[in-house]
């Protein structure tokens, strides 16, 4: 049954149930105007709204009555108990009829001439006889009241206010069951305990009854932008198409008055800007008639709403232009940034690329506007675009505003809540133990090493000036936050638990303020800040549109996933010269050291790092000991239980990068030089500098040569690059490493009759490829069970499944080295034990 | 937290209203010292002293907020918002709890006075020469036999940021 159907029964009812009682007063008091005005609009209302869905045999006898009752209202007819019976068989067929258009979806077949013609001499004055003619319908009536209340019951209006009522009353008391909660916690009242959980759960799911009565479809928000396409397209003179999907997604009708505005503003972006007239369709190849898609779908306690077209796209071209234009960035900065980050500037204030004004749009108010308002709900807005294709807009909102989880966090001595719908997860920082994860920083900048990702860090107290910029603590949480297309994260002193929290707007003399979204009452009486992750991405420069690390990162590591040579590199300024260069994969930390804890241990600069000496190596040539108050940036090596340090002047940036390097101008210590981030960068020769820290560094234990000769490992990777890296990093492992470029110099080997104990190969090469080289070890020959380990960066299920066939015993990823050296352990070791 | 209950009592309507023709009841306070006061019928609550959570990055008149009986309510600190010396450490405030805009705010004062009707008749309007800011928040001055009464007006004290 559809929804109109629905609500025209209901009110049906509603008007019935009202008639029933209107007309029995009438009979006692014929010339009760208001009561008689009052029973004429009930029935004229009926049948206004029957005609309207095309239910004929309805409005025949609504409107026969209404003429009857209509005479009786100009007072041209007296009112006679005759009368009223015969408008009450009249009703009661209208309910018959209802009842069947219950069951059914449509009106029941039925006879209702008698009822009519008797109704219409009632009209005209001929009374008693009509009203005797009518009576036999009265007898098939009789069943149809019966199971006439189902729907009803169903369903009931209630005012939006007692609605509102109810939240805030179940808001007030899921704050006080926090607060019992806490209390129960402190006096571990075991008598206490179980009520209150049951206390606890009821109050719980009555927050969710609740908040279900406040939510509407999505629907009910679109109900007009038929209309408003339609008109567009005659305005324009476009054909568009609208496709609404999900209709039925429900949220809280809060969200949905706000979300209303922002989504009518987009569907007419794309009407306006984003497709195209019919001819230059016609001319791109497409269809004559635009699309316009609109789709809402729940995902992870969010609704996810899409606005899509098919037209031509956003013009990139246009929009750096203006960006450029407006001073929003330079050339330069334009330059550097993807796509994705240069459409990201039609969110910026005052951006339109519409190069007329159309009464539609293009006055430069607008998507600065949308985006303001999502993020006002706690949402975020993301473009996707193809030129020529179309463009999609995702917008992900909160389902409902009035109550969200929250950690309670604490930060310069405050206690703050932070949302967790921002939130991807919580780093420990700085703690006691080795390897956990450390705020570093890059000039006064704190960063934090998060996987192969360096993410940009701000200080909540220093954000909220509760204490002195800089002066962050190194101890304690990041709370690493997405926000639109951005991450960083937050420095957070302590994290003490998550709570469902209450969100009140804050007074209006601190709606300045925008580092919160509101304040609450924790379950302890105390009231807290609510932080608002927008708010503070905006303030810590990292949530723009113009800019963003994330943004930066995502195109090269998208590039990196096809590229075989990508990598993470570390990159450093040390010497003269250009940027310097390392695989992040290599480094183990990154230290910041005062100068006045390095000693000098004979002519070698050592530091005591971790219960141990460690050796410090400058990649600068004549190295002198800073001053005192002076720091030292260190990159750390180590090898089992020895580390070493490489000094450098400062640590730049961390990049995935596809490298090729030109071979090096000999100089020792580097490979060569690549061009890294737009600029020609030396790249290290990490094997050199390890050697540098003294010969034992490389005589560490080496748990892998321990006993009997060191297994000689064969190397077949063209890459100069990865030969450097890898066979180092082997050779500190124990083991006799031989490289060579290409699998036709190691076939050579092969037949020369040099034993190997096991080969690690790349995949991907020039010639003869790594599988093929597989398949002529397998053929036969001295290497024929030699274990064979595949390196390459493909690591799709797929790719290890062709490796496998083709005779590889392992794949291991380019570069992982603790997996290739565990899987090198694994390989060497299967054979003694078989 | 509960209210010291002596004031608002005086907030029913009988005495609240104008009590006689040209004669308005007013809730008398201290801040550093000057005699001050505000219409009773303004004033829903007086509390002792109270946690107060800071707000950062507010105006420094705003103290912070509490909670009163589950509702928040902002604290705004008269003597600063007067321009007047920050009080002294350990000393305590008084919050007279006002209603403006149907959001409740409480003003921090040293000491609170009694509920007294003020007439009209012994209202001057504001010297000249009294501070900008003051002559922005007083809605007149009332003389006493022993002191002078700054009558605050509430929705401009109010008026911050």
């Amino acid at each position: 049954m559809d929804d109109l159907l629905a609500d025209f029964l209901t009110e049906t009812h509603e008007g019935l149930t009202a008639l029933d009682s209107a007309l029995v007063r009438l009979e006692r008091t014929p010339d009760d105007q208001p009561t008689l005005s009052e029973v004429f609009r009930l029935v004229h209302t009926i049948k206004g709204t029957c005609g309207f869905l095309g239910l004929s045999r309805l409005e025949a006898v609504a409107h026969a009555a209404e003429n009857v009752l209509g005479r009786y209202r100009d007072g041209t007819l007296p009112v006679t108990a005759g009368g009223i019976t015969l408008i009450l068989s009249a009703l009661d067929r209208v309910k018959e009829i209802v009842a069947g258009l219950e069951a059914s979806g449509s009106e029941p077949a039925g006879e209702d001439t008698p009822l009519i013609a008797a109704l219409n001499a009632a009209a005209e004055g001929q009374v008693e006889t009509a009203a005797a003619a009518a009576l036999p319908a009265e007898a098939a009536a009789d069943p149809a009241p019966e199971q006439g209340g189902a729907l009803a019951a169903q369903t009931i209006r209630v005012s939006v206010e007692v609605l509102e009522d109810l939240m805030t009353l179940v808001s007030e008391l899921v704050l006080t069951r926090n607060q019992l909660l806490q209390l129960a916690r402190v006096h571990q009242s075991d008598a206490f305990a179980v009520p209150l959980q049951r206390l606890s759960h009821i109050t719980s799911d009555l927050q969710e009854g609740v908040m279900k009565t406040r939510m509407q479809p999505i629907g009910t928000a679109w109900a007009k932008l038929p209309r408003l396409v339609r008109d567009l397209a005659h305005e324009l003179g476009k054909k568009i198409d609208l496709d609404m999907r999900g209709a039925q997604t429900e949220l809280d009708r809060q969200v949905l008055e706000l979300i209303r505005d922002p989504l009518t503003h987009m569907v007419r972006n794309s009407g306006d800007h984003g497709l195209e007239t019919p001819a230059e369709r016609r001319a791109a190849g497409k269809p004559e008639t635009g699309r316009i898609m609109l789709n809402a779908y729940h995902e992870g306690g969010h609704i996810i709403i899409e606005i899509g077209d098919d037209g031509r796209g956003l013009p990139v071209d246009r929009i750096r232009a203006k960006a450029l234009a407006n001073g929003l960035a330079t050339e330069a900065e334009l330059a550097q940034m993807s796509e994705r980050e240069i459409l990201r500037f039609i969110f910026a204030p005052g951006f339109s690329t519409a190069q007329q004004v159309t009464s539609v749009s293009g006055r430069g108010v607008g998507m600065d506007v949308v985006k303001t308002n999502i993020e006002k709900i706690g949402g975020t807005v993301e473009l996707v675009s193809k030129e020529g294709r179309g463009a999609t807009f995702t917008i992900k909102i909160p389902l409902t505003l009035a109550i969200v989880s929250a950690l309670i966090v604490e930060a310069g001595g405050e206690r703050f809540a932070l949302p967790q719908i921002g939130v991807v997860e919580l780093v420990r920082v700085g703690g006691a133990q080795d390897g956990a994860p450390r705020i570093e920083r890059i000039k006064d900048a704190p960063v934090l090493r998060l996987r192969d990702r360096l993410l940009p860090l701000v200080s909540l107290a220093g954000l909220l000036r509760l204490a002195p910029p800089g002066d962050a603590a190194t101890e304690g949480f990041v709370a690493v936050m997405q926000v639109g297309g951005q991450a960083f994260g937050i420095i957070l002193d302590r994290v003490f638990d998550t709570e469902e929290i209450v969100v009140k707007p804050v007074a209006p003399i601190l709606r300045h303020v925008t580092m919160f979204s509101g304040n609450t009452i924790l379950g302890d009486g105390s009231v807290i800040m609510i932080l608002d992750p927008n708010g503070i991405g905006r303030a810590a420069g990292v949530g723009l549109d113009a800019g963003g690390a994330e943004d930066r990162r995502a195109a090269p590591a998208a590039a990196g996933l096809r590229s075989d040579r990508s990598t993470s590199l570390l990159l450093f300024r040390a010497g003269e010269g250009a940027p310097k260069a390392v695989p992040l994969g290599l480094v183990a930390r990154l230290e910041d050291i005062p100068a006045e804890r390095i000693e000098m241990s004979g002519t070698t600069p050592v530091v005591q790092y971790r219960g141990g000496l460690m050796p410090l190596v400058s990649v600068a040539p004549g190295w002198t000991r800073p001053d005192d108050a002076a720091r030292q940036a260190v990159l750390v090596f180590t090898e089992n239980d020895r580390a070493m340090g490489l000094m450098v002047e400062e640590i730049l940036d961390v990049i995935e990068e596809r490298l090729v390097i030109q071979p090096g101008s000999g100089r020792s210590g580097f490979i060569g030089s690549a061009v890294v981030a737009g600029r020609v960068t030396e790249v290290i020769d990490t094997a050199h500098w390890l050697a540098q820290a003294g010969e034992d560094w490389f005589r560490a234990a080496r748990p892998a040569a321990t006993g009997a000769a060191r297994p000689r490992v064969l190397l077949v990777e063209d890459s100069a690059f990865f030969r450097h890296l890898v066979v180092p990093g082997l050779a500190a492992a124990g083991y006799d490493v031989a490289a060579v470029e290409n699998p036709a110099i190691a076939l050579r080997l092969r037949e020369e009759g040099v034993p190997f104990d096991a080969v690690i190969s790349d995949i991907e090469m020039p010639e003869m490829d790594g599988i093929a080289f597989a398949e002529a070890l397998r053929a036969g020959g001295p290497w024929s069970a030699v274990p064979l380990i595949a390196l390459s960066s493909r690591t799709d299920p797929a790719d290890i499944a062709r490796g496998r066939d083709a005779g590889f015993t392992d794949y291991v990823g380019k570069y992982d080295r603790d997996a290739l050296l565990q899987s090198l352990r694994d390989c060497l070791a299967a054979p003694v034990a078989a | 937290m509960d209210g010291m209950g002596m004031p608002p009592a005086g907030a029913s309507p009988a005495m609240g209203g104008r009590a006689e023709a040209g004669e308005q009841v007013f809730l008398t306070l201290t801040v550093a010292g000057q005699g001050c006061a505000v219409p009773v019928l303004l004033v829903r609550d007086v509390l002792g002293p109270q946690a107060i959570t800071r707000i950062p990055l507010a105006p420094p008149e705003v103290a912070g907020s509490l909670n009163l009986r589950g509702r928040i309510v902002t604290a705004v600190d008269l003597r600063l918002r007067l321009g007047l010396a920050a009080r002294p450490p350990g000393a305590v405030a008084m919050s007279v709890v006002v209603e403006q805009g149907g959001e409740l705010y409480s003003l921090l004062v040293d000491e609170v006075g009694e509920v007294i009707p003020l007439p009209a008749a012994g209202f001057e309007p504001n010297p000249p020469t009294l501070d900008p800011l003051w002559r922005e928040v007083s809605r007149g001055v009332h003389r006493q036999e022993d002191r002078l009464l700054i009558a605050l007006e509430v929705e401009r004290v109010l008026a911050i940021g």
